[in-house]
């Protein structure tokens, strides 16, 4: 492919400029979710479930309706009982009868904080005395929480329709297995037969929260007739619209949903909680009513991602040759099928050329929060894992970890376990440069350890709208719509400079609403540099075509003689004319006299996102007295394609580094034994704070990724996948133990440390 | 005539266990079709839950993803992100 | 219920308001006065992203009550810039890009200035055990401690050239 600029002759795309949304961000003056207010606006808050499994038998609202001040209250029996209907709507498999079920309850609550109704009054705390007044009758049923104990014959089954799909003969009895899906290549039997050296582990994750600091948030208005306005803090105008239109039974075009500035996502704000709900009551009460979780509503009631019990084994020949390769992973998809199975079952491998695989993976329902995709979902639970296991293969084969990995590494042309080849990838450049970097040979004090592990993650394209327009002074607008979690609106306003050949202070993006700009799938799977972009950048190139046109009219000569060179329009040769330079500005004076507005939107469905891959090396100290781990040292390796803007590349791979580490060594849910919640707070979730992490160096390996105009490549969701794993690997190297349960928290680290010393002592 | 391989174990179901196939169709569009009309059920599973990589390019949601003779087209599960 | 009638000083401007007993500071900044750049992230003192400087102490706002402002001088991230000109660290998370949703970064920039008030010249280690009350889950915290000594730096370097 040629790049649509020679990469060497790049002006704007790879440099550092501030972003346009900065000064309000640094100020105070940026308008996320909550903070947005209408007059008369009223607020709304939820009734949640106080048991893990239970029947509804009856709610009375009455009471709740009778308070002064309460202008509404709605249940299930709202919405309109939706039929099962499975669509793949963006994230993840979605069936929009558990979405609905999801967002207010019927018939069952499945996990301690499911909503089962909600007010809307005329203050916080009216509304908070109206919860109270509320009447639920419940059954209470027995209820599961871990996996394998959901699996179990005998286990509270959570919905009598679900039957497993995927195992023959079809069962005739309902299980908690939504679904079991496998891959094979080879004959992986044969393989561990001809193995040297086999390792096996069992590892166990636990589900952890993407933990944004910003609760979901929403503000909604509805109208006499019908039309809405949704305000809320989402990863995804276009699909709160779609799927508030769904749940609802309204028509798309009644909904114009606006994009706040949204207080991180991660994947957790790719689907709707409060939204349906509140524009319910702003029905209900003729008024806008706001709708803000609490910190304990977030934990209790929004998706965490999977826990999973995960088992590998790896045969290999003496020289390194892995032969075979088996994992059965069990993932926890919480109240509703749909945990990310699949891509588990895929990624694990995904960045070895092996000969002979065999992986097995189940869906399980069980009394926990529905899960929400977390960045790179699925992915980080199997590399754990195999990372894991790798690191006790190249030590059981006195094979240095990162050769172990080139040994067996993907490259151009490797067919990966899942039949897919992978082609134009950057997996080798990665591990070479983590291998030649300084960190790699830096020397170690006694009591600290070194790990390296590796992560993979598809990367997505998708559909996307973006337009430029000309302004009546020359100056630049470009309109997308995705949010922006990560500096991506910068990078769409650097793009269109580049095409445009204008310094980037004349360039002003913003993310439109629903009504403002064509459809687009949401932020998140990495896609927005990739898709949102390459719409961005040919809607610029079709304004650089539309430029010479009316250059061209404005000279009297054909089109083709005109050139567009750093944003002005020059006669192509001597022989067009001897005409002086047209800047923007000067074209744009005339645009009406020449045609009209200058303006281009375009749309499309962006394919041939280039996968990523990442390898990273974690150096711990270990407190033998505490149990405490340590990171002294972090480095983050990957290829990112083509860096538009590096510092928001590399905060991407400092940030999920951080997610990973938190997941390696603290984060958990903690249930007591009636399937409630017991740390639903950020003091007892512990999230890496400033001062458990050293300076995390980012180095990013540029493999371009020829199916894009820039060579863009999507990174944000690779640098989640490896931590774990590092961080699991230097603990081992720091004190001999494999530690496979995550969090490696100070207890159970402690604990491990106090066994081995028993056992040696004995 | 392109070779189509299911990947993972979604299409058993309505294959009877089979994963590899030689069909007519030539774009995606007429490969749903063509499943639907032999294994009734798996074109609409095939357009609402899978992606199709084409010589290592993945491609989802797109109609006219063009399937060859001699191309390796593989079918997987769609891939959403976070 | 009655409401009580608070005085306060918020930002250098003298200011009045109604709350309830059970408001907390940061209810009243956001709700009642349209402060909203002070953030709601837990409601238990636990994230930062609701910091204040209360009569030049570091605190969280939504761990103060709204009657507990009466007679204090409170400065929130709206005060932080002088008019249009900002101040030298939120010149330096923007030069830095030490923020990526921005949510956490109100409090990071008034955690920030009641550091570089109480000690001009920390030690990263300082800086990092300063700011472990304020959470960012976007950044790994990387640039934003990188943010704060360029921004230590710079104010020293300015107050030398005074």
């Amino acid at each position: 492919m040629n790049y649509i600029i020679p990469q060497s002759e790049l002006k704007i795309v790879g440099t550092r400029p501030v972003r346009p949304d900065g000064v309000d961000k640094v100020t105070g003056r940026a308008t996320f979710g909550a903070d947005m207010t209408l007059a008369g606006m009223i607020w709304g808050k939820m009734l949640r479930s106080p048991h893990a499994h239970a029947r509804i038998i009856s709610i009375d609202t009455s009471k709740a309706l009778a308070l002064p001040g309460v202008r509404a209250v709605v249940t299930a029996a709202d919405f309109p009982d939706i039929a099962s209907e499975e669509a793949f709507v963006g994230e993840g498999p979605m069936n929009f009868r558990d979405l609905s079920r999801n967002c207010l309850a019927r018939d069952k609550v499945l996990y301690e904080g499911h909503a089962v109704a909600a007010v809307a009054a005329a203050s916080q705390s009216v509304a908070e005395a109206a919860l109270e007044l509320i009447d639920v009758t419940y059954e209470v049923l027995p209820h599961v929480i871990d996996v394998e104990a959901a699996m179990a014959a005998g286990a509270p089954i959570l919905h009598e329709d679900m039957f497993t799909v995927g195992i023959e003969p079809k069962p005739t009895k309902p299980s908690n297995v939504a679904k079991r899906v496998a891959f094979a290549k080879g004959d992986a039997e044969a393989g561990f037969r001809e193995a040297d050296v086999i390792v096996e582990g069992r590892y166990t994750t636990q589900p952890v929260h993407q933990a944004y600091i910003e609760p979901h948030a929403c503000l909604a208005q509805v109208a006499a007739d019908g039309q809405a306005h949704i305000y809320s803090s989402t990863q995804g105008q276009f699909m709160v619209r779609a799927y508030c239109a769904k749940v609802l039974g309204w028509e798309i075009a009644d909904i114009r949903s606006y994009p706040m500035e949204i207080g991180g996502g991660f994947g957790g704000k790719t689907l709707v909680y409060l939204e349906p709900v509140a524009l319910a009551l702003a029905r209900k009460a003729g008024r806008p009513v706001k709708m803000v979780m609490t910190r304990e509503e977030v934990f209790r009631a929004s998706g965490p991602t999977s826990g999973a019990v995960i088992e590998v084994k790896l045969g290999a020949r003496r020289d390194g040759t892995i032969v075979a390769a088996r994992e059965v992973l069990k993932y926890q998809a919480g109240a509703f099928a749909g945990s990310p199975i699949g891509p588990g079952c895929m990624c694990g491998f995904a960045m070895y050329d092996l000969p002979n695989v065999d992986v097995v993976g189940y869906d399980v329902v069980s009394n926990r929060p529905k899960v929400a995709a977390y960045r790179a979902p699925g992915a980080p639970i199997t590399s754990f894992a195999v990372e894991s296991a790798m690191d006790d293969l190249a030590r059981k084969l006195k094979i240095d970890p990162i050769a172990l990995r080139e040994m067996n590494g993907a490259r151009d042309g490797s067919k990966t376990h899942y039949g897919v080849t992978h082609r134009d990838i950057g997996f080798l450049a990665t591990l070479e440069a983590a291998r030649s970097h300084p960190h790699y040979s830096a020397p170690l004090k006694p009591g600290q350890g070194r790990g390296v592990a590796c992560g993979f993650w598809f990367n997505i394209g998708g559909e996307s709208s973006g337009a430029v327009h000309v302004n009546e002074d020359g100056s630049i607008s470009v309109v997308s719509g995705n949010p922006d979690i990560g500096g991506s609106r910068a990078s769409m306003a650097m793009m269109a400079a580049e095409v445009l050949g204008v310094p980037i202070e004349h360039v002003r993006p913003i993310v439109g609403d629903t009504a403002s700009i064509g459809f687009s799938h949401l932020t998140g799977g990495s896609r927005v540099t990739f898709a949102t972009g390459m719409a961005v950048t040919q809607a610029a190139e079709r304004v650089v075509d539309q430029l010479k046109q009316r250059a061209a009219q404005i000279w009297e000569i054909p089109p083709e003689a005109v050139e567009w060179k750093d944003g002005k329009a020059y006669p192509a040769g001597l022989n067009a004319g001897a005409f002086e330079p047209l800047t923007l500005a000067q074209i744009a004076l005339k645009a009406g006299r020449t045609g009209g507005p200058i303006s281009s939107e375009v749309t499309l469905n962006a394919q041939g996102a280039g996968p990523g891959f990442g390898c990273h090396i974690c150096d711990v100290e270990v407190d033998r007295e505490t149990g405490h781990v340590k990171i002294l040292r972090y480095t983050a390796v990957q290829d990112v394609g083509k860096a538009i803007h590096p510092s928001y590349v590399e905060g991407q791979i400092q940030g999920g580094a951080a997610q990973g580490i938190g997941w390696a060594l603290n984060e958990e849910y903690i249930y007591d034994k009636d399937g409630k919640m017991e740390n639903a707070g950020f003091l007892d979730y512990r999230v890496p704070v400033a001062s458990d992490l050293p300076l995390i160096e980012a180095v990013m390996v540029e493999v371009p990724n020829p199916r894009h105009p820039f060579g863009v490549r999507g990174v944000g969701e690779v640098p989640i996948v490896p931590p774990m794993a590092a961080v699991a690997n230097a603990i081992r190297a720091a004190t001999g133990l494999r530690m496979p349960d995550l969090p490696i928290s100070p207890p159970k680290l402690r604990a491990a440390l106090d066994a081995a010393a028993g056992a040696k002592a004995a | 005539m392109p070779h189509v391989v299911f990947s993972g174990s979604d299409a058993g179901r309505f294959t009877g266990g089979r994963t590899e196939l030689e069909v007519t169709a030539t774009t995606f569009r007429r490969l749903v079709r063509e499943l639907d009309e032999r294994f009734p059920g798996l074109g609409e599973r095939v357009e609402v839950g899978m992606a199709v990589a084409i010589d290592g390019v993945i491609y989802q949601d797109a109609y006219a993803a063009p399937l060859a003779e001699g191309s390796e087209i593989v079918l997987i599960p769609k891939i959403g992100g976070g | 219920m009655s409401k009580h009638h608070v005085t306060t000083k918020i930002n250098g401007e003298e200011t009045e308001f109604l709350c309830e007993t059970q408001e907390t500071l940061l209810d009243v900044l956001r709700n009642t006065l349209n402060l909203t750049g002070s953030k709601e992230g837990c409601a238990s003192g636990d994230c930062g992203a609701c910091s204040v400087i209360a009569d030049g102490t570091l605190v969280c706002s939504c761990l103060m009550l709204g009657v507990e402002a009466e007679g204090k001088s409170i400065t929130t991230v709206e005060g932080i810039a002088e008019g249009e000109t900002l101040h030298p660290v939120q010149r330096q998370f923007l030069e830095h890009a030490a923020l990526q949703c921005g949510f956490c970064t109100p409090g990071f920039i008034v955690a920030t200035k009641a550091l570089l008030d109480a000690n001009p010249d920390p030690t990263e280690e300082e800086a990092r055990y300063w700011l472990a009350g304020n959470l960012c889950r976007c950044t790994g915290y990387d640039k934003i401690i990188r943010a704060v000594m360029d921004a230590a730096a710079e104010m020293r370097g300015e107050a030398r050239a005074a």
